[in-house]
């Protein structure tokens, strides 16, 4: 509904023509050093357009990093992200890769949205002010053509009749739903999930999961997820990455890898997750 | 009792504070947020003339500000009429301070929120304007309020540049009269209600602002 047909047979015909198609994201040996600390080592990932990957791992491990750096909440220290085969961190000059500048950062980030754990809604605006702010101020979008498709996504995420409310009247779980229609309505490429259930009472975990199965229904869109939630990843991710210390320690379909793990680390891990 | 008959003069020297006081506002708030922002930004020269501008007005006496621009400008052929000089000297001085309290509110907004801007890919202005500023505002106005009022006091400086404020009607009429307990009771009354009027407003401003914000009073 929100992507439109040709989008979805344009991603099928492109799959179809065998892998010379980039994947929709690519980290290529990026290193992230929080002064000695290195947060993420020398890292290679890539994802195909409308993928499901599930990140897990214990803390520390770089997970979130992953997420901050495609984000560019972060920028790494070496290393070049793509997005669809175009350097996000960096853009060509004289056939050189130079770091990039804002205008290009944002250009290629577009695609990308991000839902985080601590919602970080715009606490000044309403549940709908929160959705069409960027739509009108970012997309260049009329204000009815923002509010009409704000509503379409509040109802999608169950909250249509929480529209006029600010984020502090809502719940936990309400606030995560609005914060990822915000994302969805700058239509996004490529969603990422930071922990979005984590800072949730467990009693409102359901209605977040479930609202990002919708999403993978009715959208396609490329997801990172770096979750906790095992059952969760296991039947909705295509992939799981197990991280640990700034590398990808294992990875695979998401049940072989959750139900049937190689490497010890990620068995140890498991282990310790799912008692 | 006369003071009935000394309060039209000093109503005059009190709307002459008045005015100055709200000139003086208007460029203070004008020139807290343009240094504020500027310090706050990604360019070094920018940061630099920031910081010059509140040093040198937090670091120096307004009397000697005012004195310095009344009587050193027209050396340098700069003759500024003493109501402007007034008021801009103040406006200045408090600005000085105010980018101070403006920066400080900036920065105490949650991180989180900056990261939601770009998130949803705003511009670093956008970001400022819509996101940021908003969230920062509830917290500079009790600050404000506080610098309001040393303004308002500061302003009998200008007396001494030869402007007719209400400290300069007193003092003329003490001069004239000797009725110094009556004069000088009325302009401490006088100012006091100024102050309590800027102190309502900030009130009501602050309450105004923080509507939904989920946070202020209990």
């Amino acid at each position: 509904m929100l992507k439109t047909i040709e989008n979805s047979a344009a991603v099928t015909q492109a799959a179809d023509q065998n892998q010379s198609t980039p994947p929709m994201v690519r980290f290529d040996k990026v290193t992230k050093r929080f002064g000695d600390l290195v947060v993420l080592n020398a890292l290679d990932l890539d994802v195909a357009p409308n993928e499901r990957v599930a990140i897990i791992g214990p803390s520390g491990s770089g997970k979130s990093t992953l997420l901050r750096l495609l984000m560019t909440l972060e920028t790494p220290n070496e290393g070049v992200i793509y997005v669809e085969g175009e350097p996000l961190n960096m853009m060509p000059r004289n056939g050189k890769l130079v770091p990039a500048d804002e205008r290009h950062i944002r250009r290629v980030r577009q695609r990308i949205g991000m839902v985080f754990q601590h919602f970080h809604l715009f606490p000044h605006m309403s549940a709908l002010g929160n959705v069409i702010e960027a739509p009108i101020h970012v997309l260049g979008l009329s204000r009815q053509e923002a509010v009409t498709r704000g509503e379409e996504l509040l109802e999608m995420v169950g909250l249509v009749d929480k529209r006029d409310q600010r984020p502090s009247q809502l719940s936990g779980g309400q606030q995560q739903r609005v914060a990822i229609a915000r994302s969805l309505a700058m239509r996004p490429d490529i969603m990422l999930f930071d922990e979005v259930t984590s800072a949730l009472d467990p009693e409102l975990v359901g209605e977040v999961l479930s609202t990002i199965r919708r999403i993978g229904e009715e959208h396609n869109i490329t997801m990172l997820i770096v979750t906790h939630e095992m059952g969760f990843a296991k039947e909705f991710a295509d992939r799981v990455c197990f991280f640990d210390e700034g590398k990808i320690c294992e990875q695979g379909p998401a049940k072989e890898l959750l139900t049937n793990p190689q490497n010890p680390r990620t068995q140890r891990f498991l282990q310790a997750v799912l008692g | 009792m006369d003071l009935l008959r000394f309060l039209p003069l000093m109503l005059e020297g009190a709307w002459v504070t008045a005015q100055i006081t709200a000139l003086a506002l208007l460029l203070a708030l004008v020139m807290g947020f343009t240094a504020a922002l500027m310090r706050l930004s990604r360019y070094r020269l920018l940061r630099g003339v920031a910081t010059v501008y509140v040093e040198v007005f937090r670091g120096t006496s307004a009397l000697v500000q005012l004195f310095w621009m009344f009587y050193v400008l027209p050396h340098f052929g700069v003759n500024i009429d003493p109501f402007m000089v007034g008021w801009v000297a103040l406006g200045l001085n408090i600005g000085a301070y105010g980018a101070e309290v403006i920066r400080g509110a900036i920065q105490a907004v949650p991180k989180g929120q900056y990261e939601a801007t770009i998130a949803v890919n705003m511009t670093r202005w956008q970001a400022m304007y819509r996101v940021i500023i908003p969230q920062a505002i509830p917290n500079m106005i009790p600050p404000w309020g506080n610098l309001s009022i040393e303004l308002l006091k500061a302003t009998s400086l200008v007396s001494l540049i030869t402007i007719a404020d209400l400290t300069f009607r007193a003092r003329q009429l003490n001069d004239r009269t000797f009725e110094t307990v009556e004069i000088f009771t009325l302009v401490l009354l006088m100012y006091l209600a100024m102050a309590l009027v800027i102190t309502a407003g900030m009130r009501l401003l602050e309450h105004y602002t923080s509507r939904g914000l989920g946070r202020g009073g209990i």
